[in-house]
């Protein structure tokens, strides 16, 4: 979903831009509370599988490819501050080195992808996990419900963005019919890997799951002790 | 890092350079859902090129040259820059000492 250059008005991608501009340096102080010497690393991992994650273009239907955009499993694995900022540096990578997601698009992109991703992703997952168990099924269905979302919300919302600044004038409803469709069936891909990634986290360490913290385990007979060593408090 | 957590973090990062550098290669080249959408709507006339286009690894490609070496060492490369840019990142954001309330 990487708007190129030319798609919007200059003023859009202005306000865009303002506007990832200041999530950012907000992201960049409250993702503090998310990080520490345990999270932060993860963090790091976590962008870097995502900028790989989206290199894999699946096919959807004929003619037609998507990716994983990862807003939901950076969120739900290292906190929706810290999601903000892994997000941003995957985009700034892409546009500046790979030439991929336009340089005056890359507000865009990060409000789509970096910023309204991660509201309404992690929006739905915390909704969702308040009425789930609080067990490993419960933080993946929440996830998975979460990321599926995601990509329709970020498809309609560059709908919004082009019927304010898109340099063609056409139509709402042939834009967004068009986007709809495609974006819903990638949200399927999108929520197979936030599942597969984020279950396989949290059967090797379920601590560091930021959207698991308080999870019980499903299994009845679990090993109880501490997860490690010199984390006393 | 406890010896569980640097054990994720390589396995992760290993992970990361294999589906960049290897599995990649295999993705589809089909117009992603925007791009598709575009052309659907009628407005895909109007993209550009990024200021960046001659960037020696635009379109995850060394040098424009489409061959697999080329394609993974691009995407080798894409993985370690994100690593380094968000995992220095957060480690420079980060809260310092013990975990808990700080």
């Amino acid at each position: 979903m990487h708007v190129p250059d030319g798609f919007l008005d200059p003023a859009t991608s202005v306000a865009t831009g303002a506007l990832a501009a200041g999530t950012v340096a907000l992201a960049l102080r409250r993702a503090r509370a998310e990080l520490d010497d345990r999270t932060a690393p993860l963090a790091g991992l976590t962008a870097a599988f995502v900028f790989a994650g989206q290199m894999i273009n699946f096919p959807v239907a004929a003619g037609t490819s998507g990716h994983l955009i990862g807003a939901v499993l950076t969120a739900v694995l290292v906190g929706p501050w810290t999601a903000v900022l892994c997000m941003t540096a995957v985009l700034l990578v892409q546009a500046v080195l790979f030439a991929d997601g336009g340089l005056t698009a890359l507000g865009t992109n990060i409000t789509l992808m970096g910023l309204l991703a991660v509201v309404v992703g992690y929006g739905v997952f915390r909704g969702l996990s308040a009425v789930l168990p609080r067990t490993r099924t419960g933080v993946l269905t929440a996830a998975g419900v979460a990321a599926f979302l995601s990509v329709p919300a970020a498809a309609l919302t560059f709908v919004g963005l082009f019927a304010v600044g898109g340099v063609v004038d056409l139509p709402v409803a042939t834009v967004a019919s068009a986007m709809t469709g495609v974006h819903l069936v990638i949200g399927l891909g999108e929520a197979a890997i936030t599942v597969a990634v984020v279950g396989a986290v949290l059967a090797v360490r379920p601590d560091l799951v930021h959207g698991a913290r308080g999870m019980r385990s499903d299994a009845v007979l679990e090993d109880r002790r501490p997860a490690a060593a010199g984390t006393a408090r | 890092m406890s010896r569980r957590g640097r054990t994720l973090w390589i396995v992760g990062v290993a992970l990361a350079l294999v589906v960049a550098g290897v599995v990649s290669w295999y993705a589809s080249a089909s117009p992603d859902g925007l791009e598709w959408a575009a052309e659907e709507a009628g407005f895909a006339h109007t993209a550009e090129d990024s200021a960046a286009a001659g960037s020696p690894l635009a379109d995850y490609l060394v040098d424009g040259e489409e061959n697999r070496l080329s394609a993974g060492a691009a995407g080798v490369a894409g993985v370690l820059v994100t690593l380094l840019l968000a995992g220095g990142g957060t480690w420079l954001v980060r809260r310092r000492g013990a975990p808990g309330r700080g």
